[in-house]
């Protein structure tokens, strides 16, 4: 048994020990349980990062096989784990993140009753999590994907007294469902190409078996990027995010920011053999990125509820990610999410702060001047918020997605296209970053704080901050320092991006402008000339257009209208099953049947005298 | 003289017998059908009997058996012991019923 | 002998349909005694001694004797007569005259479709009756006397007057009923 077993074991472990007995636990020490398994997986995580850095080999993979799961004729399945370079960087962020979330929660959810639960449910998250980076078969990997769309599901649901809760909870898992099912499809048809579950076999042979865009690698690619996209929430699956929100804020945080939404993005970039083979997958990947991030940051300007804000921001970080992911910026890609995943967890463990300090007030506009009341939380939240907007040079937002703008364009699948609506995001990005800023921490007091947070709360915020603005340093533009660690890192695992020419500059300083423009122009609406937005809300088109972006494009109206409502017509319409109605249609005859020949019992002697002469006449008739 | 015209009878057949039996029997099956009183019900049924018996004793009296007397005699047994089950029964439905109607009798009907 | 039977054979289909066809109970008893007489005759011209004396002696004598002592008893008369009267209209007879004649028709196509022979009249007297049934058939006889017994019985107990017409098993059942609706 190698160290390997215990990153994922020790949550699991805590998992059954909260579940088991948690009722009967005292609250330090269901608090020293939950969070303390995550965080010595994270210290084991570390030292596992630390081995790698200083051993230089970038191609170094550590497999570990558990068991054997199942076997069935040709199919052999073990519990095979497989950590790369790859992993490892998704592996960090979910043990350290998810242990400074985990520490955060020991404070934020103290007062709630559900306590064991939630340390439970949070630490089956990140076991499946583990599961699912760490894999080292399709079948493994799955088996994870379950399991993070389980106990999202538990966690949105969380406080499952309030139906909307629960109906949020049903709709992350059905949307997500849709994808999942689209994953395994892919698989069985990869499996019935292949034979195979094996990822790193499968990588090897896809390229030899395959033919380049023949329409069966396409299929296969697209049915992977469906599955990637029900969890990512992309374009159309996106419209369970928003609504999660339902769930408490670590929950957002470590799952719908950090984690699970990231899975997507790593079975693209795992999978990028079957991708590479299909330029078509690539191009729809980039395209519905490209979409995605429009979108969701338009819908994300004109929210109220501070972490429907954030959402609508995550679903359209992700829309970067798979943006790089299309146009073969795989590193980029995973950059990306390695900051993302620090700021954005950042964000939203500061607007749970900010919410119970307000005493769970979640509308914006009815925050404001908490800049004094509550400096860390909102010196934490601006260093986050500046990351979200890219600000250059200070933070690490700024690196990742200039990276990912310049390959957009500079890429051989980039077009001037797709960098076109990168920037238009980057401006959009950064206005509503600025416009939360301004709206939550500026301006004058609405509702007065009740609750100043605690240690443990801010800790790890500041800790998250230190890392938004630092993470970026790994991986500069080249033409400014050649440091490039994490490119470096995972050059053993991801293949290096093709561009067609190296010339970075006037793309960056337009990258640049964007920001800046945008961080302006929100300063402008927000905070010198706020009539103008007044005569906006008042005037009929621009509030019609208001209401559009702030339901999300409409499409749960679409959604609810074209499918939802067809088929619970159609449920209801076969609720009298059809084979049930046919025995029943049976039984009614006989008893008509019954009726009927109970009216010649009617009790009159001669009726019975005739019938009787009737039969003696038939059988005399037979006779003749 | 007398006359030797002796009138000419068929004689009698075996059919001919069997076929006034027939004919009585028909003739007591019309009054069960038909009468509404238990009384003649009972009375019609005993002329059925009786045809009954009739062709019995045709029988035997074809083959020179004295078989088909034996079965009269029992027939006879049979009708006695239905006529006294069957007014006691009549002279108990006129005293809870008042009345001799078959039609009003019909309590075994069917719900 | 033949004539006698024509004559005797008319004389009882007459004297059945005049049964049949009587509003006073009374008459129509008559009219089968007559039915019965006749139907003796006819025994009579077939050789048939010993029945012929038991259909007078216990068909018209005995059972007739029981129909005219329950007319008595339940002093049918004029209402009855005037019941039949109105049951008895010439419509009714429509339907059974024809199930009836149809079945005549039958059973009279059946009989025809035997071998017609002629009947050589050969007196069976009483002692070869008597012989015959003490001799082959002496458990029917038995059975027959099983027969009188029950019908004695079962005559003799239902016959007997009662005031209520419930069984004991549903008088029980009254009775707790009217205790329980006592009680509460």
């Amino acid at each position: 048994m190698n160290e390997l077993a215990f990153i994922p074991a020790l949550p699991l472990l805590g998992f059954l020990v909260l579940s088991l007995g948690g009722r009967s636990l005292s609250r330090n020490a269901v608090a020293c349980v939950g969070a303390g398994s995550v965080c010595i997986a994270a210290g084991l995580t570390i030292t596992l990062c630390v081995q790698y850095l200083q051993g230089g080999n970038a191609a170094r993979v550590d497999e570990w096989v558990a068991w054997r799961w199942f076997a069935s004729g040709p199919l052999a399945v073990p519990v095979g784990f497989r950590v790369d370079a790859l992993s490892l960087v998704f592996m960090f962020i979910i043990t350290f993140v998810g242990a400074l979330i985990h520490l955060y929660s020991t404070a934020f959810m103290r007062d709630d009753r559900g306590y064991a639960r939630f340390f439970a449910c949070m630490n089956l998250f990140v076991c499946a999590m583990l599961i699912l980076v760490m894999a080292g078969n399709l079948v493994l990997l799955y088996l994870g994907w379950e399991g993070v769309g389980l106990c999202s599901y538990l966690l949105i649901g969380f406080w499952y007294e309030t139906p909307a809760n629960c109906a949020a909870a049903n709709k992350a898992f059905l949307i997500t469902r849709i994808g999942d099912t689209a994953l395994l499809i892919g698989m069985f048809l990869l499996f019935r190409e292949l034979g195979t579950f094996d990822i790193a076999g499968i990588l090897q042979a896809s390229p030899g078996h395959f033919a380049a865009a023949s329409p069966i690698i396409t299929a296969i690619a697209l049915l992977f990027l469906a599955g990637g996209m029900g969890k990512s929430a992309q374009l159309p699956l996106q419209t369970w995010l928003p609504d999660a929100m339902a769930g408490p804020s670590p929950v957002s945080a470590l799952i719908h920011a950090a984690t699970m939404v990231t899975a997507g993005v790593y079975l693209i970039a795992r999978m990028h053999v079957l991708f590479q083979l299909s330029p078509a997958a690539m191009t729809v990947t980039a395209l519905i990125g490209a979409l995605t991030l429009l979108v969701a940051g338009c819908s994300a300007m004109v929210q109220t509820d501070i972490k429907r804000i954030l959402a609508y921001s995550t679903i359209s970080q992700l829309g970067y990610m798979f943006l790089a992911l299309g146009v073969g910026a795989w590193s980029a890609a995973i950059f990306h999410f390695f900051t993302h995943a620090f700021f954005k967890a950042l964000l939203f463990l500061a607007a749970g702060a900010v919410i119970e300090a307000l005493h769970h007030e979640h509308n914006v506009f009815r925050m404001g001047g908490l800049r004094h009341r509550l400096p860390i939380v909102y010196w934490t939240f601006l260093a986050g918020a500046a990351s979200l907007a890219a600000l250059p040079l200070v933070t690490a937002g700024f690196f990742s997605k200039d990276q990912i703008l310049g390959y957009a364009l500079s890429a051989e699948d980039g077009n001037a296209v797709l960098w076109l609506s990168g920037i238009a995001g980057a401006l959009i990005t950064a206005f509503y970053s600025t416009r939360l800023i301004l709206v939550v921490f500026w301006g004058e007091a609405k509702t007065p704080v009740t609750r100043v947070p605690g240690r443990w709360i801010t800790v790890p915020l500041i800790i998250l901050a230190f890392f938004s603005i630092t993470a970026g340093f790994l991986e500069w533009p080249r033409d400014l320092l050649d440091v490039q660690l994490f490119s470096g890192l995972l050059r053993g695992v991801l293949p290096a991006t093709t561009t067609r020419y190296q010339g970075e500059g006037g793309a960056q300083l337009t990258a640049v402008i964007a920001t800046l423009a945008g961080i302006f122009t929100g300063f402008q609406l927000y905070y010198r000339r706020p009539a103008l937005l007044q005569r906006w809300r008042r005037g009929r088109l621009t509030a019609a257009g208001r209401q559009f972006l702030l339901d999300g494009w409409k499409f749960d109206v679409v959604y609810d209208r074209f499918i939802v409502r067809p088929f619970v017509y159609l449920t209801r319409v076969n609720r009298s099953d059809l084979f049930d109605s046919l025995y029943g249609a049976l039984v009614r005859a006989m008893q008509e049947g019954n009726r009927q020949l109970s009216r010649t019992q009617n009790g009159s002697l001669r009726w019975y005298a005739v019938g009787v002469l009737v039969g003696m006449l038939y059988i005399i008739a037979l006779l003749l | 003289m007398r006359s030797n015209k002796k009138k000419y009878m068929p004689p009698v057949n075996s059919h001919t017998v069997l076929v006034v039996a027939a004919i009585l029997f028909a003739l007591g099956l019309c009054g069960v059908l038909t009468r509404k009183n238990v009384l003649f019900i009972l009375i019609s049924i005993e002329i059925m009997l009786n045809a009954a018996g009739l062709a019995f004793v045709a029988a035997g009296a074809k083959w020179r058996q004295p078989d088909g007397q034996a079965m009269f005699l029992f027939i006879l047994a049979m009708a006695a012991a239905e006529v006294s089950v069957g007014l006691a029964l009549v002279m108990q439905i006129y005293h809870q019923h008042k009345t001799m109607d078959v039609g009003d009798l019909n309590k075994l009907k069917d719900e | 002998m033949t004539t006698v039977f024509y004559i005797s054979s008319l004389v009882a289909i007459l004297s059945t349909v005049m049964v049949i066809t009587r509003y006073q109970p009374i008459h129509a008893l008559l009219y089968l005694v007559v039915s019965f007489l006749a139907v003796a005759m006819i025994f009579l011209s077939l050789g048939a001694p010993f029945v012929a004396a038991l259909e007078v002696i216990i068909y018209a004598g005995a059972i007739m004797v029981l129909f005219i002592f329950v007319v008595m008893m339940l002093n049918l008369d004029k209402e009855t007569a005037a019941q039949e009267r109105i049951w008895l209209q010439p419509r009714v007879w429509i339907g059974p005259s024809l199930l009836t004649l149809l079945l005549l028709a039958g059973m009279v196509v059946l009989l025809l479709r035997g071998q017609r022979t002629t009947m050589r009249i050969a007196t069976v007297d009483a002692r070869q009756v008597a012989l015959s049934l003490y001799g082959g058939y002496i458990i029917a006889v038995e059975l027959a006397g099983f027969l009188l017994m029950a019908g004695i019985v079962g005559a003799a107990h239902i016959g007997k007057h009662r005031t209520e017409s419930m069984h004991r098993y549903l008088r029980k059942d009254e009775e707790q009923q009217k205790e329980i609706h006592a009680a509460s």
